[in-house]
């Protein structure tokens, strides 16, 4: 059952210390900045956070960076214009950093929502991102052997959800929201609006509700 | 492999605007094609419109449109680059994991990508310098290089101090393993064959000078 949450704060209750936490978005596109926010005020430390960036500017993902709460970062692209809150921590030696390939980052997720134990994937062969890992020749070509990364808590942008929690999204914010959805033990959701059950064609249905545990109404974003 | 007509040599080293048209003049019309952060974003501009290319976004977009410009920005509508761009007809969404699919799977016809350095053999450096203080950031570019039927390459063939970037091993970290196809650069443009690289066109220099100035066995193809 998807409950609908009246605040961002209710949406929030209950992450302990130490949580893994993956947050959609890339760049801004998606990012489920209410519920960030909301997190840093919910107040768990020492968290594992998996997305595609790490953090852009001073809000979401940045400030929850700049709290001090964030003690690894798992993601493809730290390094942007606006990422110096990360660039600084990770400068002084606050703040852990696993790279991973974009692609490898969404099937790693991908593989956790779908029970999948482990696979082997063409991506980083021979790079310094496979040192260490186990490989496979396939096909003729060299595979490495990655794990699937699932979540305590996923935070999702989407656009709108219906009572059940089925979720629909919006052009690019899309990006990681549907994976990540399919990997946390607890997946939390903020939506534009919310809507009675039966308005959200049943094609056109992206996430459906078996995925989604908590959502909450924001408000347009833009 | 290719069949498409060399671009004609010439007298002057190319700008950076020749370059991405020759690139563009290779890419056989009905192409998917991906176009890499930065300089191959110039290559769109060079694109004719009869000629059917559809271009990918990593983030999740196919048939993406141009830059978006006044009211046409909409911070839901971005490409990898985190630029706001247009969705024309035909255009379509999708999350991560489909995105990387469509990439890894060989489903993209070609990929455009810059580089810090591109080895005899089509071994791709581009995406971390190595040095100690940097903060390495993947994104997709491990799976682009590995993933598309072709990888085009575009860049300057030396560095600003006047040292080539076509080598014999690259000695900044790989981004995938003998990937690259051609290389477009402002003097040359190269093929990378199993008998050599091939020079299929020359500007502003000579085959003799590229002979003399690189350390890779060069074959005259044009």
């Amino acid at each position: 059952m998807t409950t609908i949450c009246t605040s961002t704060q209710e949406a929030l209750s209950g992450i302990a210390d130490g949580a893994t936490v993956l947050v959609g978005g890339f760049g801004m596109a998606g990012m489920p900045v209410h519920l960030l926010d909301a997190l840093i005020d919910a107040g768990p430390r020492d968290l594992t956070i998996v997305s595609n960036n790490a953090g852009n500017g001073d809000t979401g993902l940045a400030a929850l960076l700049s709290k001090g709460r964030v003690r690894k970062v798992v993601c493809s692209f730290p390094r942007q214009s606006d990422s110096w809150v990360f660039d600084d921590l990770y400068h002084r030696g606050l703040v852990e950093l696993e790279v991973v390939p974009q692609g490898t980052l969404a099937e790693r997720i991908r593989a956790a929502g779908a029970g999948i134990g482990a696979f082997y994937c063409p991506t980083g062969a021979g790079t310094i991102l496979a040192e260490g890992k186990e490989t496979r020749e396939l096909g003729g070509r060299t595979h490495v052997l990655e794990y699937p990364l699932a979540g305590d808590i996923a935070l999702i942008g989407a656009h709108i959800a219906d009572r059940m929690g089925n979720l629909v999204y919006r052009k690019t914010a899309r990006n990681f929201g549907p994976v990540m959805a399919t990997a946390a033990t607890t997946t939390i959701v903020q939506v534009e609006r919310i809507v009675a059950t039966g308005e959200l064609d049943p094609e056109t249905i992206i996430t459906p509700s078996i995925f989604v545990d908590r959502v909450v109404a924001v408000g347009d974003h833009q | 492999m290719t069949t498409t007509t060399p671009t004609p040599s010439t007298d002057r080293p190319r700008t950076k605007a020749q370059i991405a048209a020759a690139v563009a003049e290779d890419i056989p019309a009905g192409s998917y094609v991906n176009l890499g952060i930065g300089q191959p974003t110039l290559v769109a501009d060079h694109i004719r419109a009869d000629a059917g290319v559809i271009l990918h976004t990593e983030n999740g977009m196919l048939n993406m449109g141009r830059a978006a410009a006044g009211d046409e920005v909409d911070p839901d509508l971005i490409n990898a680059g985190k630029v706001p761009v247009t969705e024309p007809a035909g255009a379509s969404y999708f999350h991560h994991a489909d995105s990387f699919a469509m990439m890894r799977g060989g489903h993209l016809d070609i990929c455009v990508l810059g580089a810090f350095q591109v080895a005899a053999n089509g071994d791709l450096a581009n995406w971390h310098t190595g040095a100690p203080d940097a903060i390495p950031a993947v994104g997709g570019a491990m799976d682009l290089a590995i993933g598309a039927k072709r990888l085009f390459v575009m860049m300057t063939l030396l560095t600003k101090q006047g040292t080539p970037k076509l080598v014999p091993a690259c000695t900044y970290p790989l981004t995938g393993l003998a990937c690259v196809d051609r290389i477009y650069t402002d003097l040359a443009t190269f093929a990378v064959s199993p008998d050599g690289v091939e020079v299929l066109s020359v500007h502003g220099t000579t085959f003799a000078d590229l002979r003399a100035l690189l350390d890779v066995p060069l074959v005259d193809a044009r």
